[in-house]
C-alpha cells in the first residue's frame, strides 16, 4: 500500500453544498487576508516584505545568484563567527573533517581549533558543555551529526537548555543553537532516519526551526545564532546539495528571517498545503501537478515549527477551506497533528472538508529502496490527499 | 606541590590498612544477615574500621586516608611544635563553624517546614555532608562557579545565597532566588555563580565543564584574563553514569579548570554503592582518564579543606581537573519522602559519631581557637538567621498569575504570533496572564 496518509475521512464524505456561500466568504476573506498580509509584511522586518514580493513575482525576478543550502549554511556560520567572537562551533567532525556533511568547511582554517572544536563521541557531554558555556555568556553552536544521535543528549537539550531560563527565573538564559540534519536520508535504515521536529516542538522553552531553501537556511540560522534562547535547528541531508536562487538582500551579512513567521511559497485558492524542510519541495511539485488538474494549491513553508505560525496557517485555511499537512515524521502526535488541531479549533466553520495529514508510514524506516519509497511521503501522496480534500477522488476501499 | 597529585603516585595507595572500603574485607559485622547471590556479590555495607577508638584519630588533622595529599602529611611530619600544626586560624575556624551550623540548622528547619506542609514536592537534605560543602566552597571566590545536584540547599548557602532567598524558594514564593519557579532541586544564582540545581544525576557535570570551558575560551579566544575555577558536586550513584565518564574524558583532554567532587555517601536512594559498582573506589577512576584521583574523609572539614586547596589551586594554575572522592554520609534519608529502611542502624550510628560539626567543635576547643561562649554565640546567630528566613518566606507573596508565562524565553517573541497577526507577547492580556494560553 502506497498511501502513507490516514484515510478515515473517506467514510465521512459530505456533499459540497456550501460552495456558493463559501465563495462569498472566501472573497471577503481573501480581501481581508490581502490587507492583513500587507500589514504583517510592512510591520515585520524588511526582509519578510521583500520576500513576500519575491514570492509573488517569483517567475519574474532576476535573482542572479544560486547557492546550495550547504553553502548557505556555511556562509551563515562564517559570518556569524566573524561578527561575534563569542560564537563557537562544537561537534563531531566539524573541524579537521570539514564537517560530516561539509557544512563547516573551511571554518577550522579560518577560526582555529579554539573556536571550531572537534569533540569525542559524547553527545550528552558536549551538549551540556554548550549549555554551561551559554550560562557564562558564550554563544555556542552545537552540531549533532544527525538528530538521531541527539537522542543521547536530549536531556541536555530539553532539561538544561530548554528549561534553565524558566527555572532560574530569567537569570540564566541559554543562547545556544543545536543544529544538524534531521529526517530521512537515502537507505540509511531505521535508526538514522527519524524526524524529531514533533519531539522538540512540544517542549516549551525551545524554539524549533526548519529551513527549506538556501535563503531560508541563511536567514534562519543567522536568526537562531543571534537569538537569546535555545534553538533546535533542523536541517535536511537530502537538501544540502540543492541549489536555490538567492537575492542580493539575502547575501547581506545582517540578513535574518523572523522566528515564528511562516512563508507562503505559492499562493492558491483551493487547498492549503503546509510543509517544512524537504517536504516543501514535494508540496511545490504536488501543487504543479494539481494545477494541471485545475486545483490551485497554496503552499505554506512553516519555517518555524515552534513557535508555529498559526495565524498564517489559519488565515490560509479560511481562504481555501481545505487543509493538507505534510511532514516526514511519524504520524501520531506529529507536527501535522498539531496543525490540524489548531485549524479545527480556530477555523472550524471555514473547513469544507476534513483535514488531511500526510506523514511517514507508521513503521520504523525500512532499508529496501522500494519499501523506503513507500514509507516516505511522495508527491503522489500529497496530490491524492489534496484531491481527496477537494472531493475529486474515489474513496479508498480500505484505510491504512 | 603538583607531585602530590601526580597520577602515578595515586594509583598506589599508601596505606590500605586504614582504608575504609573494601569489597573483600568485611570490616564490621552486619547485624542483619544479607543473602549473597552470585550476581550481586556480597552486600557489604561496611567501610568503617572495627576499632571505634581509631575514629578519634581521624578527627585530628593528622593521618589522612589512603591516596591523599602527601603534602599535608609532609607538613605534619615537618612541624615541630603543636601550634604550627594548626591548619586554620581562629578567624577561619569560626567561619567554617558558622557555615557548618548554618547548613545543619537550615536543613533541620526544612524538615520541620516540610512536615508542617509549608514545603512540598521533593526535598533532599544534606545533613551530615556539610563538611564537603563548607570545605570546598568556602575556598572559592565569588566568580568561581559551583554546579550541584538536587541536594543543593547547602551548596547555595555556602556559596553566599542568602538564607531568606533559599527558604522563600523552597516555600515557592516569589521572593525566592528563582522567584519560586525552580524549587528545591533547581537553585540558581547568577550573582553568586551557582549554576544549578539539576534533578537528573550527571546532568550538571557537563554544564560544569561548559563553565570551565568558557574560562579557557575567554583566555584563548577573547584574550581576557580569567582564572575562575568550577567545582562540580555529585554523588556516588552518578559515578556509574555515562555522562560522568564523558566529562572526565573531556575535562582531562582539554585540561579544563574544574574540580570534580564526589560526595560518596554510599547510598543512591536505597541502592548501596557497593551493590551497584564494579570498582567502588571512585578515586581510582581519575587516573584512568589522566587526572589525579584523591580520596578524603568527607566528615572532617579540615581534611576536605586541605585537599580542596590543592585541587582548586591546581585548576587555577591551569594544570587541569582533579577528581576528589569525599567519603561522607547523609544522616537522613534520600529525601523527606524516603522511609530510609535499608540502611543499617549501626552504620548510621558510626557516622553520627563522626559528625563534622562535633569534630570541628572539638578541634577548635582543643586547640584553643575558640571558647564555648563564642561557639554558642555563633549558634544563636544562625538560629536567628534561619528563623528570620522562615518568617520572611512565610510572609512573602505567592507568584502572581502573570509570572506563569514569564521567563520561558529570554525573547518572549518565542511565544509566536497570535490570531490577530501580532506577536503574542505584545498582547497586554497575554502578559497579564489573562489571555488563554
Amino acid at each position: 500500500m502506497s498511501d502513507s496518509s490516514f484515510s478515515y475521512h473517506s467514510l465521512r464524505r459530505r456533499p459540497n453544498l456550501r460552495s456558493s456561500i463559501t465563495g462569498q466568504v472566501s472573497e471577503s476573506a481573501r480581501g481581508m487576508s490581502r490587507i492583513l498580509l500587507q500589514r504583517v509584511a510592512r510591520g515585520g522586518a524588511a526582509a519578510s516584505s521583500f520576500r513576500h514580493l519575491q514570492n509573488v513575482t517569483r517567475a519574474y525576478s532576476s535573482a542572479a545568484k544560486e547557492m546550495t543550502v550547504r553553502d548557505a549554511l556555511n556562509s551563515a556560520l562564517d559570518e556569524e563567527m566573524a561578527a561575534d567572537p563569542r560564537v563557537f562551533l562544537m561537534g563531531e567532525e566539524v573541524g579537521e573533517y570539514q564537517g560530516a556533511y561539509k557544512i563547516s568547511k573551511g571554518l577550522l582554517e579560518k577560526y582555529g581549533p579554539e573556536r571550531v572544536i572537534d569533540t569525542p563521541i559524547t553527545e550528552a557531554g558536549f551538549a551540556g558543555i554548550g549549555v554551561g558555556a551559554a550560562y557564562k555568556g558564550l554563544r555556542p553552536i552545537v552540531e549533532f551529526m544527525t538528530f538521531n544521535f541527539a537522542m543521547q543528549a536530549i536531556d541536555q537539550v530539553i532539561n538544561s537548555a530548554g528549561k534553565s531560563n524558566y527555572m532560574s527565573a530569567g537569570q540564566l538564559p541559554v543562547s545556544i543553537v543545536f543544529r544538524g540534519p534531521n529526517g530521512a536520508a537515502a537507505g540509511v535504515g531505521a535508526q538514522h532516519s527519524q524526524c524529531y521536529a514533533a519531539w522538540y516542538s512540544s517542549c516549551p522553552g525551545l524554539k524549533v526551526l526548519s529551513p527549506y531553501s538556501s535563503e531560508d537556511a541563511r536567514g534562519l540560522l543567522k536568526a537562531a545564532i543571534r537569538d537569546p534562547d535555545p534553538v533546535v535547528f533542523l536541517e535536511h541531508e537530502l537538501v544540502y546539495g540543492d541549489s536555490f536562487p538567492v537575492s542580493a538582500e539575502a547575501l547581506d551579512p545582517n540578513f535574518c528571517l523572523p522566528i515564528g513567521k511562516a512563508k507562503i511559497e505559492q499562493q492558491g485558492k483551493d487547498v492549503t498545503i503546509t510543509a517544512f524542510s524537504r517536504m516543501v519541495g514535494y508540496a511545490l511539485k504536488a501543487a504543479e501537478v494539481l494545477a494541471k488538474e485545475g486545483i490551485s494549491a497554496e503552499v505554506i513553508n512553516l519555517l518555524s515549527i515552534r513557535p508555529l505560525d498559526r495565524a498564517t496557517i489559519n488565515e490560509s485555511v479560511r481562504k481555501t477551506n481545505r487543509l493538507v499537512t505534510v511532514e516526514e515524521g511519524f504520524p501520531q502526535h506529529g507536527v501535522g497533528a498539531e496543525i490540524c488541531a489548531s485549524v479545527v479549533e480556530e477555523s472550524f466553520e471555514y473547513l469544507d472538508a476534513p483535514v488531511e495529514r500526510i506523514a511517514n508510514a507508521d513503521v520504523p524506516m525500512p532499508y529496501a529502496t522500494n519499501l523506503e519509497r513507500m514509507a516516505v511521503p511522495q508527491v503522489e501522496d500529497i496530490v491524492r490527499a489534496a484531491k481527496r480534500a477537494c472531493y475529486r477522488s474515489v474513496p479508498m476501499a480500505a484505510t491504512a | 606541590m603538583s607531585s602530590a597529585f601526580s597520577a602515578a603516585k595515586i594509583i598506589q595507595p599508601l596505606n590500605f590498612a586504614a582504608t575504609i572500603r573494601s569489597i573483600d574485607r568485611p570490616l564490621f559485622d552486619s547485624l542483619k544477615s544479607i543473602p549473597t547471590t552470585p550476581f550481586l556479590g556480597s552486600i557489604h555495607k561496611l567501610r568503617h574500621p572495627s576499632d571505634p577508638n581509631s575514629c578519634s584519630q581521624h578527627r585530628r588533622s593528622g593521618s589522612i586516608v589512603a591516596g591523599v595529599s602527601d603534602v599535608v602529611q609532609e607538613k605534619k611530619h615537618k612541624s615541630a611544635s603543636p601550634d604550627s600544626n594548626l591548619l586554620i586560624t581562629k578567624q577561619e575556624g569560626l567561619e567554617l563553624y558558622e557555615d557548618l551550623i548554618l547548613g545543619r540548622s537550615f536543613e533541620d528547619m526544612c524538615a520541620q517546614m516540610y512536615y508542617r506542609g509549608k514545603m512540598f514536592g521533593f526535598v533532599h537534605l544534606y545533613n551530615g555532608q556539610e563538611a564537603v560543602s563548607t570545605g570546598f566552597i568556602k575556598l572559592l571566590r565569588n566568580e568561581d562557579c559551583v554546579v550541584s545536584t538536587y541536594r543543593d540547599h547547602v551548596h547555595a548557602l555556602s556559596k553566599g545565597v542568602p538564607a531568606r532567598a533559599v527558604m522563600s524558594e523552597l516555600f515557592g514564593k516569589t521572593t525566592g532566588c528563582c522567584r519560586g519557579q525552580g524549587g528545591s532541586m533547581h537553585m540558581f544564582s547568577k550573582e553568586h555563580n551557582l549554576l544549578g540545581g539539576f534533578a537528573f544525576i550527571g546532568e550538571g557535570i557537563p554544564v560544569a565543564i561548559g563553565a570551565a570551558f568558557t574560562v579557557k575560551y575567554k583566555r584563548e579566544v577573547l584574550n581576557e584574563s580569567c582564572d575562575q575555577v568550577t567545582v562540580a558536586f555529585f554523588g556516588d550513584g552518578t559515578c556509574n553514569n555515562g555522562q560522568f565518564f564523558e566529562c572526565l574524558n573531556m575535562a582531562s583532554l582539554w585540561k579544563l579548570p574544574i574540580v570534580f567532587v564526589v560526595e560518596n555517601n554510599l547510598w543512591a536512594i536505597g541502592m548501596s554503592h557497593l551493590r551497584a559498582t564494579s570498582v567502588p573506589e571512585i578515586w581510582k577512576k581519575g587516573p584512568a582518564f589522566g587526572m589525579p584521583g584523591v580520596h578524603v574523609d568527607g566528615m572532617d572539614v579540615l581534611k576536605v579543606r586541605e585537599v580542596a586547596k590543592e585541587a582548586i589551586a591546581r585548576a587555577r594554575r591551569g594544570e587541569g581537573p582533579t577528581l576528589v572522592e569525599c567519603e561522607t554520609y547523609r544522616f537522613r534519608g534520600h529525601s523527606l519522602a524516603d522511609p530510609d529502611e535499608l540502611r543499617d542502624p549501626a552504620e548510621k550510628g558510626h557516622y553520627a559519631a563522626r559528625d563534622p560539626i562535633t569534630a570541628l567543635k572539638k578541634y577548635l576547643r582543643e586547640n584553643n581557637l575558640a571558647n564555648e561562649a563564642e561557639l554558642k554565640a555563633i549558634e544563636k546567630q544562625i538560629d536567628d538567621i534561619v528563623e528570620d528566613a522562615v518568617e520572611f518566606a512565610d510572609q512573602s507573596p505567592f507568584p502572581t498569575r502573570q509570572q506563569l508565562l514569564e521567563n520561558v524565553f529570554a525573547d518572549p517573541k518565542g511565544f509566536g504570533i497570535g490570531p490577530d497577526g501580532r506577536y503574542r507577547c505584545e498582547d497586554p492580556k497575554f502578559t497579564e496572564g489573562t489571555a488563554a494560553v
